[in-house]
C-alpha cells in the first residue's frame, strides 16, 4: 500500500483487543509503530464508580501497557475540547431535536481521521492505523485510477464500515486498516497468541460518553434542566389521542407504552419537538417507501451523476434494503427502496453499498 | 537509538558517589535514628554529618536544618505552618503569580480556609515590581513567599532586596529555592529569608527527600505530628539512606558548584546561540541575563510545543513544555502567560534544562536535529502558511 516501504505509522490504541492487535501486527510487519491514545473525554465517576466504554483512565492505562508490551512509544493525545465541541455538542443538540444522534461518525469524522490523523503526520508518521474491521483499496486501474474505494471488513458480523462513510479520498491515502482482512474470532487468537493482556477484554456496545446507554440522563445533565415535558399525542391529523410523559422517552417506531388504548397497535411516527407532540400512526403509516439524506459524502465516485442501485443500510445492524439512489441538489439524495421499510429514523446515517462496496452515505432528513 | 537528556529542572539523575554513600544505610547501618542504643548511634552521627553539609550548601548552621519528604512538603510545611501559627497577627500571604504549583496551590487552599492571598503579577521578563510589593505589605500580612528562582524560565529574583524589605515590614519571608540551590550560591548569613526550601531530585539526590531551612525563632506550626523527630517540626522516622545522600549531593554541589555554573553557562548560551542562528522566529522566555545557568526556554512560533515535544523524545531528545508536573493538561504554562506572552507564543515554548552530565557533543545533536523538525512542523502549520503568503 505504501511505495517507498514501510516506514513510521501511528496506530490509534483505545486500550481494546481490536487496535492493541492492530499495533502488534503492524510491527511485526516491519513498519515503525507508534501508539497514539486519545484523551476525549473525562467521565466523572458520578457516585456508581461508572466510566464510559472508551477512554477511561483505564483504557489509557491499558493501551500504555499494550505499548510496553510491544516495545513502541506512546503518547496520549489531548483532544478533550474538539470532542466537547465537536461530538458531545452535536449529539446534544440531534437529541433535543427529537433525533437520534450518530457520534462515533462525527468522532470519525473530525477527531480521529482529522485531528488525531494531523497528529500523526507532525510526528512524522504517513499513515494513521485502526483497529476497524474495515477495507480500503485502491480503485483498479481500469475503472478510475487513483481513487480509493472502502469496503465491508472481510468479518461480515463485526464489519465496521458503516461507521465510516465520511472519510475523504485524502483521509484515506493516509489511513491504514489492519484487521480488514481478519474476523474477530482471528483476531482474538492473534492476541492470545501475543500474549497481549488485552486479548480477554469485553467489548461494550454503548456510547463511549453516555455510561449505561442513559442517553436522556446524560443530556439533563450537561443541560442542567430537566428536558421531558408531558404532552400532547396526536395522529397525523392533528386529533389529540392521549398524552406522553415526555418526548424523550420515546423513539421512531416504538409501539410499547403509548398508553392509547385503540384496538389496533400504533407506533411513534415522530417527534415533533416544537410543539412538543408525539405523533403516532398505525402500522401502515410507518412503512417507510424511501428516505431523504443530507450531508451526503461519496467515496466510490466523486458525485452521483444519475440513478444507481444500491443497497441502504438505515442502522449499524441493519442487513440493508435495496433502493433506487437518485441525486437532487448539492450533497443530497433521494433512496427509493425496493421493498418498503418500518422505522427509518432521521438523524441516523444511511450508508449505500454495492456488494461490499461502499459507495457513500448521508444523514437521513427523513422518510416518505 | 541515542538519548539526551535535558530536562534536569525536571529532575536529576543519582551522582553515583550519592548512590555509594546511600548504600551501606539499607542492609548494615539500618538503624532507626532515634534508638538509643548502637544500631540507632551508628547511622545518627551520619544524621548530623548530612544536616552540616546541607547547612554548609546554604552557609547556615546544622540546627536550622531540617529534612523533609520532598520539595513539595517543604513548601506545604513553610506556607501552612507559618499561617496556621501567625492567625493571631493577622490572615494575609503576598506570593507571585509564577510561582511553582506547590506554592499557588497551597495559597489557594488557605483562601479557601479564609486567608487573603496577594498574587503579584510579573513584567515581560518573570520579575515582579519591588514597589508593588512594598504597597502591598499590611499589618495583617504574615507571610511573603517568592521563590528563589522560576522552574521554567530560570528567571532569578532579587531575593535580597525582597528579603530586606520584609525585614523591615516585620514580616515572615519564604522562598522556593528547589530549583536555585546548586546551580547559583546562596549564602544565608547575608541573604535575610526565613525559611528556604529545597529538594533532592533537583540536586543528584534521588527522589523523595527534601530539605527545609528555619531561621531560629520562626514561629511555624507542624504540619507532620508524632514523634520528636526534627526538633519537633516534622515526625517521622529519619529516612537515613536518603538523608545521608542529600548530603552528599549537598557537599558535592558545594564543592562543585562554580565550576558547574561555569560549565552550565558554557554549554547553555552554545544552545542558544545555535537556535537563534539556525532557526527564524523564535523567543527567549525569561530574563537575558539574571537567569539559572542552565536552563533555557524558547518559543518557535507557528508550531506546537507538544508536537516539537514530541518529535524530539522520538529523536531521542528530552525535553519538556511548561513544568514536568503540569504538563498532559492543554493549557499552556501560568508562568508565560503571567509574563504577559500571548497565548500561541506560549503554547510553543520549550524548556531546555541541561545537567552536570550534558555534552558539548549533545547540545551540538540537538542543534542538528532541531531546525529540520521545526521547519517540518511549520510546513504544516496553517499560522505559518499564512504569514508567509501575508510575507510579514
Amino acid at each position: 500500500m505504501f511505495p517507498g516501504g514501510r516506514g513510521r505509522v501511528a496506530v490509534a490504541m483505545s486500550g481494546g483487543v481490536d487496535s492493541s492487535t492492530a499495533a502488534a501486527l503492524l510491527k511485526d510487519e516491519g513498519y515503525e509503530v507508534i501508539g497514539l491514545t486519545m484523551h476525549l473525554w473525562d467521565q466523572t465517576q458520578d457516585g456508581r464508580g461508572k466510566f464510559g466504554r472508551c477512554c477511561s483512565p483505564e483504557d489509557i492505562h491499558d493501551a500504555r501497557r499494550v505499548a510496553d508490551e510491544i516495545g513502541i512509544p506512546h503518547y496520549v493525545i489531548n483532544l478533550k475540547k474538539a470532542f466537547a465541541e465537536e461530538v458531545v455538542d452535536y449529539f446534544v443538540e440531534e437529541y433535543l431535536r427529537g433525533r437520534t444522534p450518530n457520534p462515533c461518525v462525527l468522532c470519525n469524522q473530525k477527531i480521529k481521521f482529522d485531528l488525531l490523523l494531523r497528529k500523526a503526520e507532525e510526528l512524522g508518521a504517513k499513515a494513521l492505523a485502526t483497529g476497524h474491521y474495515a477495507r480500503i483499496e485502491l480503485c483498479p486501474a481500469n475503472k478510475e485510477p487513483g481513487r480509493y474505494l472502502l469496503r465491508r471488513g472481510k468479518d461480515r458480523n463485526k464489519d465496521q464500515s458503516y461507521f465510516l462513510f465520511s472519510m475523504t479520498q485524502e483521509q484515506m491515502s493516509k489511513v491504514l486498516f489492519p484487521l480488514g482482512e481478519k474476523s474477530k474470532a482471528e483476531v482474538r487468537q492473534q492476541a492470545l497468541k501475543l500474549g497481549l493482556r488485552v486479548a480477554k477484554k469485553a467489548e461494550s456496545q454503548e456510547i463511549c460518553f453516555v455510561p449505561d446507554d442513559d442517553y436522556r440522563g446524560f443530556v439533563e445533565k450537561r443541560e442542567g434542566r430537566e428536558i421531558s415535558q408531558p404532552g400532547e399525542i396526536v395522529n397525523r391529523e392533528g386529533k389529540v389521542l392521549g398524552f406522553h410523559r415526555g418526548l424523550y422517552s420515546y423513539t421512531v417506531g416504538q409501539r410499547r407504552g403509548l398508553g392509547i388504548a385503540a384496538p389496533q397497535p400504533y407506533y411513534v411516527l415522530a417527534l415533533d419537538v416544537e410543539r412538543n407532540r408525539m405523533v403516532v400512526g398505525e402500522r401502515e403509516e410507518l412503512i417507510a417507501h424511501g428516505l431523504f439524506a443530507s450531508g451526503v459524502n461519496w467515496i466510490s465516485f466523486p458525485r452521483l451523476e444519475s440513478e444507481v442501485e444500491a443497497l441502504v443500510q438505515i442502522r449499524y445492524r441493519h442487513p440493508g434494503t435495496p433502493a433506487i439512489l437518485s441525486p437532487l441538489d448539492r450533497e443530497r439524495v433521494k433512496a427509493d427502496f425496493k421493498i418498503p421499510l418500518k422505522s427509518v429514523t432521521p438523524g441516523q446515517a444511511a450508508v449505500f453499498y454495492l456488494g461490499d462496496e461502499v459507495l457513500g452515505g448521508g444523514w437521513i432528513e427523513r422518510a416518505f | 537509538m541515542r538519548r539526551v537528556y535535558m530536562d534536569h529542572n525536571a529532575t536529576t539523575p543519582v551522582h553515583p558517589e550519592v548512590l555509594e554513600a546511600m548504600r551501606p544505610f539499607f542492609m548494615e547501618k539500618f538503624g532507626n535514628a532515634s534508638s538509643i542504643h548502637w544500631a540507632g548511634r551508628e547511622v545518627k552521627k551520619y544524621v548530623d554529618e548530612a544536616r552540616e553539609n546541607v547547612a554548609g550548601l546554604l552557609n547556615a548552621t546544622a540546627q536550622e536544618i531540617i529534612f523533609t519528604g520532598c520539595g513539595t512538603e517543604s513548601d506545604n510545611m513553610a506556607i501552612k505552618g507559618v499561617a496556621f501559627a501567625a492567625l493571631a497577627k493577622g490572615r494575609h500571604i503576598i506570593t507571585t503569580q509564577v510561582e511553582h504549583h506547590a506554592v499557588l496551590h497551597t495559597c489557594q487552599f488557605l483562601e479557601k480556609m479564609g486567608y487573603e492571598i496577594t498574587y503579584l503579577p510579573v513584567d515581560s521578563d518573570g520579575l515582579i515590581d519591588l514597589t508593588e510589593l512594598r504597597q502591598s505589605i499590611k499589618d495583617q500580612t504574615i507571610l511573603i513567599t517568592i521563590m528563589f528562582a522560576n522552574n521554567e524560565t530560570g528567571t532569578i529574583f532579587p531575593v535580597q532586596k525582597i528579603g530586606e524589605m520584609a525585614r523591615e515590614k516585620g514580616v515572615i519571608f519564604h522562598t522556593d529555592a528547589i530549583q536555585a540551590a546548586g546551580k547559583v550560591p546562596i549564602d544565608l548569613k547575608q541573604l535575610p529569608v526565613d525559611i528556604l526550601s529545597l529538594s533532592g531530585h533537583k540536586l543528584y539526590a534521588p527522589k523523595g527527600i527534601g530539605a527545609q531551612y528555619i531561621r531560629s525563632g520562626t514561629p511555624m506550626t507542624s504540619l507532620i505530628h508524632g514523634g520528636a523527630q526534627e526538633r519537633n517540626r516534622r515526625a517521622g522516622t529519619e529516612n537515613v539512606p536518603y538523608i545521608v545522600g542529600l548530603g552528599k549531593a549537598s557537599e558535592i554541589a558545594r564543592r562543585d558548584l562554580q565550576k558547574r555554573h561555569n560549565y552550565l553557562l558554557a554549554l547553555r548560551d552554545r544552545l542558544h546561540q545555535g537556535i537563534i542562528h539556525r532557526i527564524p522566529h523564535v523567543k527567549l522566555n525569561g530574563h537575558p541575563t539574571e537567569r539559572l545557568p542552565n536552563t533555557l526556554n524558547m518559543s518557535f512560533l507557528y508550531i506546537e510545543g507538544e508536537s516539537l515535544l514530541l518529535n524530539l523524545d522520538l529523536e531521542g531528545i528530552a525535553v519538556s513544555s511548561g513544568s514536568a508536573c503540569t504538563s498532559g493538561s492543554l493549557e499552556p504554562s501560568h508562568v508565560l502567560l503571567a509574563m504577559g506572552i500571548p497565548p500561541e507564543i506560549a503554547q510553543s515554548a520549550i524548556r531546555f534544562s541541561l545537567g552536570w552530565s550534558n555534552t558539548l557533543e549533545e547540545v551540538d545533536y540537538t542543534v542538528e536535529v532541531l531546525p529540520r523538525i521545526v521547519q517540518r512542523l511549520r510546513d504544516m502549520s496553517p499560522l505559518y502558511q499564512k504569514r508567509v503568503a501575508m510575507a510579514i
